[in-house]
């Protein structure tokens, strides 16, 4: 099976101009594992909020790749994000799901991802054409290769990940600084 | 007629719409509301602006949080009764001190028909204040557009999170 280090850092080693938000929990210390960056957006909190912040982000930014990488737990806390994210269509967003099955934050509980749900057919469902499941090495590959230019629409990659917990690399907790300095190497006032 | 006369005349939602333009507020996400109806149609005929509807409330505190991340003004349209929905999500403009600007009609407060409206329209402001949002409030007609002016310059130009309660006195109770 994928390991999810592995994939995020392949997958951030393309991200060229892509602009990060991360979903609480293993996927912040997925993307902090890989190379913190001024670039990318940890959340810590707000379950079920990280595509939607991609969205309103990838609005702003049109001419940017963004790129969510969250986790199932997090993805299922906020399903209805699919479907705003379908209205809205913009095709500078990839949300990556790493689907390992379980709540690795809370003593690995099975998620729904578990038992029958398929969040890529729940995406394509909600009007996301482009929104696959990835289970192999080769599958990371093409979705690293693309990721820094825009699809033909937004895009919802649901990697299949091993449930194994990789040690936790805590980036910054102040979200004040984490918004600022994004918004500093964006050319914004913060 | 002059001025102060054709800004009298002016339906509320009008008001709202030309303060939001003026505002330079770009990204609107709101969810379907009858209090709202004429300005999200407003907003959907806007070039300038983006309107995004929502399937729930919180969602559009996640979107507007982006937005800002990303350089852009926003606005959350709701109801009264989605405000409870926003509270976990308000630890976003809180931690992250983002600005908000929310525009809330008020149901459950004045002539409300209907006893479900009532729970959350009596602890609206409660549940605002729980995550530090600051409220304002307008019941008259002519206090709509200093009091969204206000709130916009507390938000875009302070940073603060600050809501408008948009008075059921004002709005008119629902008729079934």
């Amino acid at each position: 099976m994928l390991d999810r280090r592995d994939v995020v850092a392949r997958l951030l080693r393309d991200r060229g101009e892509a602009l990060v938000v991360t979903g609480l929990g293993a996927a912040t210390y997925d993307v902090a594992a890989a190379g913190d960056d001024a670039r990318n957006f940890y959340l810590w909190g707000a379950m079920g909020g990280a595509a939607l912040v991609g969205l309103g982000l990838a609005i702003a930014q049109p001419d940017r790749p963004v790129v969510v990488v969250t986790g199932d737990g997090e993805a299922l806390m906020g399903l209805g994000a699919f479907a705003t994210i379908a209205l809205q269509a913009p095709a500078n967003l990839t949300v990556v799901v790493l689907d390992n099955g379980l709540y690795g934050e809370t003593g690995g509980q099975r998620s729904h991802t578990s038992g029958g749900t398929d969040l890529a057919a729940v995406a394509r469902g909600c009007g996301i054409a482009e929104a696959w499941r990835i289970t192999d090495q080769a599958g990371v590959e093409t979705l690293a290769a693309g990721l820094a230019s825009p699809g033909a629409g937004p895009r919802v990659a649901v990697i299949e990940v091993d449930p194994a917990e990789a040690p936790r690399v805590l980036p910054s907790r102040d979200g004040g600084y984490i918004r600022a300095r994004m918004q500093v190497a964006l050319g914004l006032a913060a | 007629m002059d001025g102060d006369r054709v800004a009298q005349a002016m339906a509320w939602p009008d008001a709202i719409f030309a303060e939001l333009r003026r505002w330079q507020v770009r990204q609107i996400a709101y969810v379907p509301d009858g209090g709202h109806a004429r300005l999200i149609r407003a907003v959907h005929a806007e070039p300038a602006m983006r309107a995004i509807p929502l399937t729930t409330e919180e969602e559009g505190i996640a979107v507007l949080s982006g937005a800002a991340l990303g350089g852009d003004r926003g606005a959350l349209l709701m109801q009264s009764s989605g405000v409870g929905n926003c509270v976990n999500m308000l630890s976003l403009v809180k931690t992250c001190r983002f600005p908000l600007l929310a525009l809330v009609t008020m149901r459950g407060e004045w002539g409300e028909f209907n006893p479900w409206q009532v729970p959350m329209g009596a602890t609206t402001e409660a549940a605002f204040r729980l995550m530090d949002v600051e409220v304002r409030r307008a019941d008259r007609a002519e206090e709509v557009a200093e009091t969204v002016s206000a709130a916009a310059r507390m938000a875009f130009e302070g940073g603060s999170a600050v809501a408008v309660l948009l008075g059921q006195r004002l709005i008119g109770a629902k008729v079934f």
